[in-house]
């Protein structure tokens, strides 16, 4: 039942500039002892590991010293690196390809672009590289020219691509299907009055892509893209199904295989492997920083610091520290 | 008899098995200011995105400044346009969107040279300073480097109407641009709007400010079901409409 509240009309205080400040809260904090006890407990059972870790032999941190910084382990990081930054490059643009076919008007281009996602998702990357690794036996040579007409090139595949190469192919494709999905799902997130206003404003559809939209829906592209780009990091130790050795996962597997000591050489590949993920991460963050510009309402120091001068530096500190 | 600037003919558009603009054909002067009216629904604003072809006609013909939108016309046929001569006719309309369509990634001085840069290939510091007048000229020469999210809703839309003032148009249509304003923010976009008409900018505005469109405008058009029910002199219309329907609308937004 609704009726009026008792204790009559509301009562409302206006406050002049020159009215007394309210007393600032001083209360006594809440105990909360379960924190305390849950801290205790997690920084007991990683301490225990810890020292596990460091007291059991077969750890043998002393070969993890000697390898780490080993050339061959060296050489296998940065061709681990390589893999990656060709793959992904590749990946991404023709990722940007297939995005942009799939939300093309054209039904082919859209069927086609389906297609390729279908297999490429559909099935292990694992087994593509293998495919991959075969193709000097499915393909013995490859023509390029007009079917039936004329002919430029004769290719042996066997010769011309080497299994480097063909694992960057593999991933880079397997790559592109997952991309596709990112960069279909970026470009979608952004509204279409902005596709509008710059037709408005008579700019052709690349412009209206490159400058409004792809730089918009970058920031739903890049967080998952940078998952993408750790995840490859990691995947470029299947290409050994192709079969290339000279990674760091195989290098270091080989290696182990000399020194009968597996255990210190994984601990080798993962310390690498956690290395380059860590300056990945790094710099996703400042990317993503990058590309939120104009998203927030929050100002920049500069900014604040206008505003505060224009308002004066007692009243605009409570407003700076709300816009933290 | 010159051209007027904007001559539609029997303008139609469809929406699959929707009808939503059933016949229009009205003509809008050089240097004047017709205000659309009518219930939500009733294709104002279909008729609006018509003129710089952002829709497609079903049928009918629309000119701007003796020229076919969208179209070649030869030998009784029509040809539709390369996208590059519909963009080229584009950038001599400004459009001014309901919900502002500010450029987010952008400052709103960038948003205001954005298309005189890559469209036009202005060169960049006569680009900018046309650009720093157009932000003094709507009050928001403080502002050229805020974004928009940092901008009050009138504030962008009146970096709105900059950004589509800096390709010089020859004619500025406005969707109803106040409607998605908070009530105090209104009268400055409308006091944006009316130096313009001062100006003698060709300006056609859907509406729901009817006391914007008695003083301003030099015409009024009253929509409703996709045909125009009733157009004329603002005050006239508006103090005394023929229509029935008219009569039952204004009588609503009164």
């Amino acid at each position: 039942m609704r009726g009026k509240q008792p204790g009559g009309p509301a009562v409302v205080t206006t406050a002049g500039p020159d009215a007394e400040a309210p007393e600032a809260i001083n209360a006594v904090p809440l105990r909360r002892p379960g924190r305390w006890i849950a801290a205790v407990v997690v920084v007991g059972l990683l301490g225990l590991f810890i020292y596990g870790a460091a007291t059991n032999s077969a750890y043998d941190w002393s070969a993890v010293g000697k390898y780490l910084f080993d050339v061959r382990v060296e050489q296998a990081a940065m061709i681990t690196l390589l893999l990656t930054a060709y793959a992904m490059t590749a990946g991404i643009v023709l990722g940007v390809v297939l995005a942009v076919m799939r939300l093309s008007p054209n039904p082919v281009l859209r069927s086609v672009s389906w297609l390729f996602l279908w297999f490429f998702r559909g099935t292990p990357v694992y087994v593509q590289l293998v495919f991959w690794g075969l193709m000097s036996t499915i393909y013995k040579h490859l023509d390029l020219g007009i079917p039936f007409v004329v002919q430029f090139a004769h290719i042996r595949t066997s010769t011309f691509f080497s299994y480097f190469w063909l694992a960057v192919i593999g991933l880079a494709l397997n790559e592109s299907a997952y991309m596709a999905e990112i960069v279909r799902a970026g470009i979608s997130s952004v509204d279409e009055g902005q596709t509008e206003a710059a037709t408005a404003l008579g700019m052709s559809w690349w412009q209206t892509m490159t400058r409004i939209v792809l730089p918009q829906a970058m920031r739903v592209i890049i967080p998952p893209t940078g998952n993408e780009l750790i995840s490859m990091l990691k995947t470029t130790s299947l290409v050994t199904a192709v079969p290339y050795s000279f990674e760091l996962y195989s290098r270091t597997r080989d290696l182990s295989i000399e020194t009968f000591n597996p255990i210190p050489m994984l601990i080798v590949a993962s310390a690498w492997y956690l290395l380059f993920t860590s300056i990945l991460m790094i710099g996703q963050y400042y990317l993503e920083r990058y590309f939120a510009r104009g998203a927030s309402r929050r100002m920049s120091a500069r900014q604040l610091q206008a505003l505060a001068k224009a308002q004066g530096v007692a009243g605009a500190a409570p407003f700076a520290e709300e816009n933290r | 008899m010159t051209e007027p600037m904007v001559r539609a003919q029997g303008v139609r558009k469809q929406f699959g098995a929707l009808e939503v603009l059933k016949g229009i054909s009205l003509q809008v002067g050089r240097g004047e200011v017709m205000c659309l009216i009518g219930p939500s629904g009733s294709g104002k604003s279909t008729f609006l995105r018509c003129i710089n072809h952002l829709e497609q006609l079903s049928g009918g013909r629309l000119y701007v400044d003796g020229e076919l939108v969208g179209y070649h016309e030869r030998a009784g046929r029509l040809h539709e346009m390369q996208p590059r001569e519909a963009a080229r006719q584009r950038r001599d309309i400004g459009m001014v969107f309901q919900r502002f369509n500010l450029f987010p990634h952008k400052t709103a001085l960038g948003n205001v040279v954005e298309a005189p840069l890559k469209v036009q290939r202005q060169k960049r510091n006569a680009a900018v300073t046309k650009a720093r007048q157009l932000l003094d000229r709507v009050g928001l020469a403080d502002k050229a480097d805020a974004y928009p999210a940092q901008l009050s809703g009138g504030q962008q839309q009146r970096v709105a109407i900059a950004r589509a003032l800096a390709m010089n148009p020859k004619l500025m249509l406005f969707d109803e641009p106040t409607s998605a304003l908070d009530p105090e923010l209104v009268g400055e976009v409308l006091d944006v709007m009316r130096q313009l008409a001062r100006d003698g900018m060709t300006m056609i505005v859907v509406t729901h400010e009817m006391g914007f469109a008695r003083e301003v405008a030099d015409s009024l058009v009253f929509m409703d079901d996709g045909v125009v029910v009733e157009a004329g002199d603002p005050r006239e219309v508006l103090a005394r409409p023929q229509h029935q329907r008219t009569q039952a609308f204004l009588s609503k937004v009164l």
